[in-house]
């Protein structure tokens, strides 16, 4: 029988505001536990919430971004729920009237098709504190520093039929957020964080087959290992007569398999009810243009701009925004350099092949558009070759060097006055004499072991025709 | 709605209290009279009138993004039961 997977997403994404959402602790990743946190977000008694106006606009940026209807009257809602992770014992989210609705993002689907991945809504809420389990000590630490940063979840409807759909709605969704300026969206850190919802159904049949929602998806590579393993899962049990059971399902990527959490059969009532500590938010027409005139520029704006205005291909561009890191690199060389093909060329062979070969991720590189632009130059100039070129970055890349300084102390410029070339080649054919007499008596064949090693003598500095030309006129007569 | 036994319970496990068995007939009968007047208040008409969720007309309340607490884990620790290593400790959760 052939079997289709029906997917949807649900992506936690912690915003990048200086302070949580409701009280002014500040947001910062790391530090000792419990040092970013105040007598609001650890839940004492007696305490009011105050909700931050960044909130506010990074998620009408995020719905503006996304295609989404905004709501204009919207509030916050109570989530009840008993475990330390949250001191009130509820979560401030919202259920009735989320700020954002009907969106999309458009993906290209399994017929190579355009298709439109529909975003359910998308919600403003606060994350939760960070558990540790002692294992000797037989108790629980909790540490509250996350309890409180803002959170936006976007709900997508159950759209996805592949993994790749999947990947790619993702990589758009994360472009979107960190070129409006909204999240870092680092998944290492935990501030994009995605969980799938999987059914399979027999090709043609109209209803839904019974869903799991996997968790601790932590790489888009994780995400797709998972996907495969869960379809795959559930495909057999129905092929073995068994049940697809409603769950939720913990992804181990070291073991590439997922398990069981908690059974949905001791169903969570959640006993939503309206957040009376909050007056609703009221969105306003003027709001919406204001939001809208200091949007960032997205990825498909940028793309279009950098064919048209920079003249480099779709496929360049494609490449350029899928991360921010990369733009910010190539707008800023692009400009330093005056050539944005060159910076383009630059950025999509030398710096990916680097940030690839370290295993470095692109918003943790240091290399500068002002170095990468001093390399290009050099090469774009004659200074030094290209081969070259390729070897300063790689040492301005590694140890942060300053490529002219690097260029100079080497001694590696090429050499650009020729008439330096004719004694070092004198020095060669006295060296070689076998290989010269073998040229002389008519074996052409001789050169390029005689130009080789020339290039060897001159140590690649100097333009090679030129060192081919001079041999050539030494020789031939 | 009619408020049972069955529910009561269920109400107990949701709010990790346990009930004596004299507690949760009080409790049956005070729920039920709490509701039965809900339904009272059920009877006006409503029709084209906004659910309220506050009591006051307020709305945009909010604050800056500036931050403005210090860092102050002992004075928050202060009141916990139980606290160690900077955390406060709880008894052991297993996911």
């Amino acid at each position: 029988m052939e079997w289709e997977i029906v997917m949807g997403l649900e992506v936690h994404t912690e915003l990048a505001t200086k302070t949580k959402i409701f009280c002014g602790c500040s947001t910062e990743f790391g530090g000792e536990p419990n040092t970013h946190v105040c007598e609001i977000c650890s839940g004492q008694p007696g305490t009011l919430p105050l909700l931050n106006r960044r909130v506010v606009e990074f998620a009408v940026r995020t719905g503006l971004a996304t295609n989404c209807e905004i709501t204009r009257k919207t509030k916050f809602d109570r989530k009840n729920y008993f475990y330390p992770d949250l001191p009130k014992a509820y979560q401030i989210s919202q259920l009735y009237l989320p700020i954002c609705r009907n969106g999309c993002i458009e993906v290209k689907g399994q017929d190579g098709n355009p298709k439109k991945i529909g975003i359910h809504e998308i919600h403003m809420e606060e994350d939760a504190g960070k558990l540790v389990h002692d294992e000797f000590a037989d108790c629980t630490l909790v540490d509250y520093n996350r309890c409180g940063v803002p959170l936006l979840e976007i709900v997508s409807e159950p759209d996805f039929r592949s993994a790749d759909e999947v990947v790619e709605y993702l990589e758009k969704l994360r472009a979107i957020l960190q070129f409006t300026g909204v999240s870092d969206c680092k998944m290492q850190e935990g501030s994009l964080r995605a969980d799938v919802n999987l059914s399979v159904r027999p090709k043609g049949q109209a209803e839904f087959g019974t869903r799991t929602e996997m968790k601790n998806l932590n790489s888009f590579h994780a995400i797709a290992r998972a996907i495969e393993y869960e379809s795959r899962r559930q495909i057999d049990l129905l092929e073995d007569g068994e049940t697809v059971v409603q769950e939720t399902r913990r992804w181990d990527d070291n073991k590439g398999i997922s398990y069981a959490m908690r059974s949905k059969e001791d169903a969570q009532d959640y006993k939503y009810f309206p957040e009376p500590d909050l007056p609703p938010i009221e969105i306003s027409d003027a709001y919406i243009e204001k939001v809208k005139a200091e949007m960032p520029e997205l990825p498909e704006a940028k793309k279009r701009r950098y064919q048209e205005a920079l003249g480099l291909s779709e496929y360049d561009t494609s490449i350029l925004t899928s991360d921010l890191a990369f733009v910010r690199l190539f707008e800023a060389t692009e400009k330093l350099c005056q050539s944005p093909k060159d910076a383009a060329n630059w950025i999509m062979g030398e710096v990916m092949k680097l940030l690839n070969d370290s295993g470095t991720l692109p918003e943790d590189m240091t290399l500068s558009p002002e170095k990468l632009a001093a390399v290009i130059n050099m090469v774009k100039s004659g200074k030094i070759n290209r081969g070259t070129g390729k070897k300063v970055l790689e040492k301005v890349f590694s140890e942060d060097v300053d490529p002219e300084t690097y260029v100079k102390e080497n001694n590696l410029a090429q050499i650009t006055d020729l008439s330096a070339l004719r004694p070092v080649l004198e020095e060669v054919i006295a060296a070689n004499e076998k290989s010269v007499s073998e040229y002389k008596g008519g074996k052409t064949q001789a050169m390029g072991y005689i130009m080789g090693q020339a290039m060897r003598a001159l140590k690649g500095k100097a333009p090679a025709q030129e060192v081919q030309k001079l041999l050539h006129e030494m020789l031939d007569n | 709605m009619q408020i049972d036994k069955t529910l009561v319970m269920y109400l107990e496990k949701l709010g990790r209290i346990e009930l004596s068995e004299e507690q949760r007939a009080a409790c049956e009968k005070d729920l039920q009279s709490i509701l039965d007047y809900i339904d009272t208040l059920n009877e006006l008409d409503t029709e084209g009138v906004e659910p309220a969720s506050h009591s006051f007309p307020v709305a945009n309340v909010v604050r800056e993004d500036v931050v403005t607490n210090t860092a102050r884990a002992d004075v928050i620790l202060a009141n916990a039961p139980d606290s160690r290593e900077g955390c406060f400790a709880v008894p052991k959760t297993v996911e």
